[in-house]
């Protein structure tokens, strides 16, 4: 029976354009000259490396540990020897370089001995939590967020509906298409997986309207434990909170996780990443990406972890005559790229080279509106545009900055060509900025503290006040132990008799 | 001699009347005193750098919150940190008291490892006890601790220790705010 379904405020109708890469199977790109893996392909804690310069590692051997909870570790991508370890670009405009661990493939591509995981639904989910977060799985779709993290909220809390999101609405991309037509074993026998981890009571797959392929290779594995769901094409489908609100008609709090509802969801591909780490303890080594747009032979490539952007836009016919614009991600949600020897990490969905342009220069908001029909959160996008422009904090996060997922529907709309997601994204990253500040001075003044406290205490025993303090402490509390004692033995007495005095 | 007593109690009295007729804060009472003491406390910076003439953050709060300091002797905190006194104390914003140096950047010490003697005397200096090191032994600088306020720097006897801009937090961007130029290609 199929579910019925709910709209979400908000949205926009795109053209796709991805039938530029979506029949045409994925190729195998090259093994690359050198390999950039970045400590930070993840949100949360970087990992801490456990190699050192001129080691000798092998495909899937880890190199870097996980130095938190909220942290995934990394693996080598294929097997070489470690050249560098430190700052190298890694394409994030705000960060522009990161620690990386470089290393030089000696082209055998040679695997780390690994050890998969038997008969996992008789395994203990927490069990299984443990092998997900050794084999470094953080969400491919995009945020990066550690898998096994979401897979713990499962076991604390009770979770209802775990949804595997295949609806990868941003225009041009097709990497989870790609991966569904081709792996759609793994994807089924991944989302069997993770409903065990999470111990969900029902599991939900979705894919698009303009996936049917997709669709056609799900449909013939699926049985009763799994419901197959296609969702309309209306970006933003593909969002997190878009989809639990189609899926069940449930919005998530705003603040909140999904989790605080009972749903989960997780990507088709960190489905078939779980798979293969959990049957083979394969660990996430490389990925699918689209490489579209204005090159000559748009293609979905899997692509080892840590290979330079530049030599898939190679494999992919690009043109080399600098009049692009390269934008790592999709249309709506990407970031522009000024340099191209920066590694394709966990999260890198998507490569998109469009004709060089000025871009629109900006003009004063003329109030229309447009933005607040499209925000698929109903926030207010030009009142968030006047209190993130004049940096008012304060009043930003008010009207619910911290709710923006940041789809640009907005800013698309806008008829002043007003960059409004970049507004919000400096406001929030100021916000966040400021806060560590505050934290760091609220310990600072703790330590500032505790030490006067204890200097004060050292001053004062060399004056000799402070032993007889001790002392009058120490009969202070033999008397309120002895009270204790007694009055353990009253209350004993009052309850059984017979028995008192005996201990 | 209890009449002498007397006396000294009476003008003791009169003075301490006095004194808290002199500040208007002073009339509410200690305990309003200390509450003002903490919401100033909480706008400093808390580098306890003692740039302002004090031991630390916390007693130069005290001091403005009691009047008996200007609210623009912080370096470390700046024009940021005075426009916040001047709004939460209902007065007006000045610049920074010329008789101290502005504080730049925010920077955190360093110490030369191959050159520390291991004398302690960095050790004892620092007022968050961010320096870790025993004696005859290398110290080091824990840099999640350090606030960067320099009072290390002098104490060392063999000057290995020094102030570096800190290198910036992994994975903690602080997104460009879209000027007139912005996407557009380099």
């Amino acid at each position: 029976m199929m579910r019925a379904l709910h709209a979400f405020p908000g949205g926009l109708h795109l053209e796709t354009h991805k039938e530029k890469t979506c029949a045409e199977s994925s190729l195998l790109q090259p093994l690359p000259e050198r390999i950039v893996l970045p400590l930070q392909q993840h949100i949360g804690l970087p990992a801490e490396p456990i190699v050192g310069m001129g080691e000798r590692v092998r495909k899937g051997q880890m190199i870097a540990r996980a130095s938190g909870y909220v942290s995934v570790p990394v693996h080598a991508s294929t097997s070489g020897t470690i050249v560098d370890i430190g700052l190298h670009p890694v394409g994030n405009p705000a960060t522009p370089d990161a620690r990386c661990i470089v290393i030089e493939p000696d082209g055998r591509d040679e695997w780390f001995e690994i050890q998969p995981v038997h008969e996992y639904a008789s395994v203990d989910p927490r069990e299984l939590q443990a092998v997900i977060r050794d084999c470094g799985i953080a969400g491919l779709g995009g945020a990066g967020f550690p898998t096994h993290v979401k897979l713990n909220e499962g076991v604390e809390n009770a979770v209802d509906t775990l949804i595997i999101n295949g609806v990868e609405c941003e225009p041009y991309i097709t990497c989870d298409d790609r991966l569904i037509q081709e792996k759609a074993t793994y994807v089924v026998a991944g989302a069997r997986m993770i409903a065990h981890a999470v111990q969900a009571k029902h599991c939900v797959i979705a894919v698009e309207e303009d996936m049917p392929q997709s669709f056609a290779a799900l449909e013939k594995l699926v049985e009763d434990d799994i419901e197959l769901v296609k969702v309309p094409t209306r970006y933003p489908a593909g969002g997190e909170k878009q989809l639990i609100k189609m899926l069940t008609g449930f919005e998530v709090p705003s603040g909140g996780l999904s989790i605080h509802i009972g749903i989960v969801v997780h990507n088709v591909a960190t489905a078939a990443a779980v798979y293969r780490a959990v049957t083979r303890g394969e660990p996430q080594v490389s990925r699918y990406v689209t490489v579209t747009g204005d090159v000559d032979r748009p293609r979905n490539l899997q692509v080892l972890l840590g290979t330079p952007i530049h030599d898939c836009l190679r494999t992919c016919g690009f043109r080399e005559d600098g009049e692009a614009r390269i934008i790592l991600g999709g249309p709506m949600m990407g970031t522009h790229l000024r340099r191209l020897d920066i590694p394709v990490i966990k999260t890198t969905n998507c490569v998109l080279v469009q004709p060089a342009r000025e871009p629109a220069a900006e003009l004063p908001c003329i109030r229309c509106g447009d933005c607040v029909d499209v925000c698929p959160i109903k926030l207010l996008p030009q009142q968030l545009y006047w209190h993130a422009r004049s940096d008012d904090q304060d009043e930003a996060q008010r009207y619910h900055l911290f709710d923006c997922i940041e789809c640009g529907c907005c800013a698309y709309v806008c008829p002043s060509h007003i960059p409004l997601v970049q507004y919000y994204r400096h406001a929030k990253s100021r916000i966040a900025a400021a806060e560590r500040q505050r934290q760091g001075a609220d310990h600072a003044r703790t330590r500032f503290l505790a030490r006067n406290a204890r200097l004060d205490r050292q001053e004062r025993s060399r004056n000799g006040a402070l032993p007889a303090a001790a002392g009058a402490d120490i009969a202070e509390k033999r008397a309120y132990i002895s009270d204790a004692v007694e009055r353990v033995r009253d209350r004993r007495l009052q309850r059984d008799p017979n028995q008192g005095g005996d201990d | 001699m209890s009449g002498v007593g007397l006396v000294v109690a009476l003008v003791m009295a009169l003075l301490g009347g006095l004194a808290c007729a002199v500040h208007p804060l002073n009339r509410r009472g200690l305990q309003r005193k200390q509450w003002l003491a903490d919401r100033i406390d909480a706008l400093l910076p808390q580098t306890q750098c003692g740039l302002c003439g004090y031991s630390g953050c916390r007693p130069y709060a005290e001091a403005v919150a009691g009047g008996l300091a200007d609210i623009n002797r912080c370096p470390p905190g700046g024009d940021h940190t005075i426009t916040l006194l001047a709004e939460l104390l209902g007065t007006v914003p000045k610049t920074l008291d010329p008789a101290l140096a502005p504080v730049v950047n925010a920077r955190l010490a360093h110490i030369d490892e191959a050159a520390c003697i291991g004398c302690l005397k960095c050790v004892r200096a620092c007022p968050v006890d961010a320096i870790l090191g025993a004696a005859g032994q290398m110290h080091t600088v824990i840099p999640q601790f350090c606030t960067g306020c320099g009072l290390c720097v002098a104490p060392c006897p063999v000057d290995c220790i020094d102030l570096r801009p800190p290198v910036a937090a992994p994975g903690k961007p602080v997104w460009p705010k879209p000027g007139p130029a912005y996407g557009r290609a380099a």
